[in-house]
């Protein structure tokens, strides 16, 4: 049988049939057709097995292109335009005053040292590297932080904040069926994505208020009251992507009062750590209060932006728990999540970091270049604010570019305002009027400012 | 006690009481990974002469890891620029390009004409994900054929990806050899268009591979039947140590004219286990529907970890686009699986020297890192508990942990577990076992004394 089987395929030409056909039953019996070409030649037989001749059709035929990515997409589009003054502010990846991207000193500085120890590449564990889950969660929660020394934080390094909010979000799903997440209206695109993809339900709390260009604090707080009890709150821990807008302290401690009250879990997702105020200790602020209040929480983190490691894919989810045997349980299942996904994380970007981290001097310098970076952001504001504001005769408050923080900013310019920003002034930026502070110079906040005020004022 | 000391503590300017609930309390312990719990038990043993034969890492013949010299050297070359967000791009399109070239052949039509649908991904099993939640999307009633056995991975991926599994025969334990005419059984039973997960050279866990022959009937009966055949390419080179022969399978998969889709993993045989490198291809008809594919599963990616990170991306780019460092690379794959071919035989002749009078061809026969040794549940545990060799239950050796040190000893073990009636005249004549035995803190002489009743002096 097997032979005959052989002897068939040398005889007859390369051919299947194409998925589509056989579901569609048109197996017949007859003569052999040596077509081809046409893919939907119907099945032939020999004997007892079928021999389907017909030229190769993909299974995947019908497979159309996925929706491009809006964020890169601005990026291809400023590539392709000549113009002399254009500006780049679409992608939030950090620039010099040059507007040249930046590899930190202290991550070179790092690698090097990586590269003479020439340590092997055998896996890490399922978990990640463990001088790198120690120093991350010391980073976010503070050194002495009790539940540190309590044991009691599940932390899992991940594939940056990507990554790290997939785990939890797989750990949601298993655990909590049927909870949603609220997120924040608007927040990152990726975050729906993520949702969607580990199949958890989310719904949107207000945030983003067009009339101040501020926080609809009070539109939030009645969001995060509706919710159904044990609900997932997602909170940007500082330097909210796409707005700028964090809440104040004050606020933050409504915040936690609601969740509460409330019984909903807060989930917080750090990509800025540092790169908000300029200090790593006050950016941390938000989630070290939730958690000195004795609260469950989910923190993801991320090294893409605070130390340049985009293309390293380096950060951790970190669960915070009642007590180290939770945490022993917990952690155990975010292994049981990651080893399907990926076996075990990278170990580059988790080595960089440890040492940077883990060294005083090193660690010193990091902060150094991140207070540097963050205040060329700082600059950059301000400057901006002083060109709205000096140009700008109709009254208009500005102040909004100078409470906002991070490297976003939303203009609060609308769709057709924004369109006019690229048409006419050839400045990239997202449609839903998004900045990043992180590609504008000293230089040109002159010129944004002439744009910005144009599409403000002249375009509806 | 200090939880709610804690609370009260930090609860200043919230008038609202808390009700003290863990939101974990229902998490239960996840079970261990078999293969990672040999590990931890390996490590966990304090014994000296410890053997760990249990996850499938290379290691040169002092039992030391191994950072090939091709990877020193493709390091040597790429620098900090790869942290830059604008070169990662291009590198990755390097790689997966380089990939393609490796199993589809150079001259292979799918590369002319660029159809295949490629990206990087987190080696063998974030390829391996990432195929099956594409599966699961375009495919959603579609199960998922594994060999029997395989993997103890693969199930969970297709699992977590809601993708169900079937098995089909594969290994034979009696002539712990391939089991082919149950196999082209289960293919022809099988619902026409069924997916299958094939493992192109060096099976894991059993070593045991199909001829050319075979490989031919088996591709001409996936064609009669329109399967999927999806290849898990982890072993590329470490099999015969010539990364051209094998690929075999997969050439002839391509000359019958499947559209195939492959995960390849470079943890192996570039020693790159801990940097996660690997490719997910998927054959298309044509360029424009690569595109497509592709822009697919760069989301699905997107949406899990985002992208690979750019070192390893760039190492094995490197390697293989850098004529000098590639011709490096294959020398030192041979010699990995030289030395793995060396042990075999010298495991195998060692065990037959012993009087053994169970069949060992079995160690000579299969390929690649992996040994089905045949051994049984209780003599895995023997081995661990007696002997400190540990492997994983199912008697799988990497044979990657066996040294011309320790082979005399870890046949010696195998051929006590293995003996019903075990004369004690044979171990008295074991010298080297003795003075291991000597060193060991553990009280190996007398735990296998009141185990056996027997009298070993030490």
């Amino acid at each position: 049988m097997a032979s005959t089987l052989l002897s068939l395929a040398s005889a007859t030409p390369s051919a299947s049939l194409s998925f589509h056909e056989i579901n569609k039953g048109k197996l017949n019996r007859g003569c052999m057709n040596k077509e081809k070409t046409n893919p939907f030649i119907k099945a032939k037989s020999f004997g007892r097995v079928s021999m389907v001749v017909a030229s190769n059709v993909s299974r995947f035929e019908g497979i159309t292109m996925a929706p491009p990515d809006p964020i890169l997409g601005v990026s291809e589009a400023f590539k392709a335009d000549n113009h002399e003054l254009k500006l780049n502010l679409g992608v939030g990846a950090y620039r010099t005053e040059e507007l040249q991207p930046y590899v930190l000193d202290v991550v070179k500085k790092a690698d090097k040292l990586l590269l003479e120890k020439g340590e092997n590449r055998e896996y890490l564990p399922i978990e990640g590297l463990a001088a790198f889950n120690k120093v991350t969660a010391e980073l976010l929660f503070g050194v002495d932080n009790p539940v540190i020394r309590q044991q009691r934080v599940a932390t899992v390094q991940g594939l940056s904040g990507t990554g790290s909010l997939r785990l939890a979000a797989a750990l949601i799903e298993r655990y909590f069926p049927g909870a949603k997440v609220l997120i924040s209206s608007p927040t990152w695109g990726n975050h729906k994505n993520i949702f969607n993809d580990a199949r958890v339900p989310w719904s949107e709390y207000r945030y983003y208020d067009p009339k101040t260009v501020g926080l609809d604090f009070e539109g939030m707080i009645a969001d995060i009251k509706a919710a159904p009890e044990g609900s997932f709150i997602l909170l940007h821990g500082c330097a909210h992507n796409p707005t700028g807008i964090d809440p104040t302290p004050e606020e933050w401690r409504v915040i936690a009062d609601v969740i509460q009250e409330k019984n909903h879990i807060p989930f917080f997702d750090i990509a800025y750590q540092g790169f908000a105020s300029g200090s790593l200790d006050t950016d941390a602020a938000s989630v070290r209060m939730f958690v000195a209040r004795g609260m469950e929480v989910i923190a993801a983190q991320s090294y893409s932006k605070n130390l340049g490691l985009y293309a390293e894919r380096i950060g951790a989810i970190n669960v915070v728990c009642s007590s180290p045997e939770a945490a022993a349980r917990v952690k155990s299942q975010l292994k049981r999540i990651a080893r399907p996904m990926y076996s075990n994380p990278p170990v580059h970007g988790a080595r960089i970091v440890a040492n940077i981290v883990g060294d005083s001097a090193l660690f010193k310098e990091w902060n150094a270049e991140m207070e540097m970076m963050a205040g060329r952001i700082k600059n950059v504001r301000h400057k901006l604010f002083d060109s709205l504001s000096s140009k700008d005769k109709s009254g208009k408050d500005w102040s909004f570019v100078l409470k906002q923080i991070g490297m976003f900013s939303f203009t609060g310019l609308n769709k057709a305002q924004c369109d006019n920003m690229t048409n006419k002034w050839h400045v990239y930026m997202t449609k839903d009027g998004r900045i990043s502070l992180a590609g504008l110079s000293l230089a040109k906040c002159e010129y944004l400012a002439d744009a910005i005020i144009d599409s403000y004022h002249d375009v509806s | 006690m200090i939880i709610s000391r804690f609370l009260r503590r930090g609860i200043s300017t919230s008038t609202s009481p808390t009700r003290r609930r863990s939101w974990w309390d229902h998490v239960t312990p996840a079970l261990k990974d078999p293969i990672n719990a040999v590990t931890d038990a390996f490590l966990a043993d304090p014994c000296p002469y410890k053997i760990n034969l249990g996850v499938g890492a290379y290691r040169d013949d002092e039992g030391k890891p191994v950072v090939l010299q091709c990877v020193r050297e493709a390091e040597g070359k790429t620098g900090a620029t790869n942290f830059l967000e604008s070169t990662s791009t291009a590198i990755s399109s390097k790689l997966v390009e380089e990939s393609a070239k490796l199993i589809y052949g150079e001259d292979s039509d799918v590369i002319k004409e660029r159809r295949f649908a490629g990206i990087p991904a987190l080696s063998g099993t974030g390829a391996c994900r990432i195929f099956a939640e594409f599966q699961k999307q375009f495919y959603p009633d579609s199960t998922i054929y594994f060999p029997d056995p395989t993997w103890s991975n693969h199930r969970n991926i297709w699992g977590d990806a809601h993708v169900p599994d079937r098995t089909f025969h594969y290994y034979h334990p009696d002539s712990k050899g391939l089991n082919f005419v149950a196999l082209m059984d289960d293919v022809k039973n099988a619902p026409d268009g069924s997916f299958f997960l094939l493992q192109p050279c060096a099976h894991n866990p059993t070593g045991v591979d199909p001829t050319d022959e075979q490989w031919l009937e088996i591709s001409s009966l996936f064609k009669v039947k329109n399967h999927f055949p999806f290849f898990d390419v982890a072993y590329q080179g470490f099999a015969s140590g010539d990364v051209e022969r094998d690929a075999q399978a997969i050439r002839i998969f391509l000359e019958d004219g499947h559209s195939i889709g492959c995960a390849q993993s470079f943890a192996k045989n570039m020693g790159l286990y801990g940097h996660r490198v690997g490719c997910l291809s998927i054959l298309c008809n044509d360029k424009i529907q690569a595109v497509a594919i592709k822009s697919q599963l760069k989301q699905i990616s997107n949406t899990m970890y985002g992208s690979p990170p750019i070192h390893g991306i760039s190492l094995v780019s490197k390697i293989l686009s850098n004529p000098d460092i590639k011709a490096l690379w294959l020398k030192e794959v041979k010699v990995m699986a030289t030395r793995i071919q060396r042990m075999r035989a010298t495991l195998r002749e060692a065990l037959e020297r012993l009087g053994s009078p169970l069949n060992w061809q079995h160690i000579t026969n299969q390929v690649g890192m992996f040994c089905f040794s045949g051994l049984t549940r209780a003599e895995v545990d023997q081995l661990a508990k007696e002997f400190h060799i540990y492997m994983t239950h199912d008697g799988r050796i990497s044979m990657a942990g066996v040294t011309t040190k320790n082979v005399d000893y870890v046949a010696r073990a195998i051929h006590e577990v293995t003996a019903s009636d075990r004369d004690i005249k044979i171990l008295h004549n074991i010298g080297a076992y003795k003075v291991n035995t000597d060193i060991c803190s553990t009280s190996l002489g007398t735990k296998k004394t009141r185990a056996r009743g027997m009298n070993l002096a030490l």
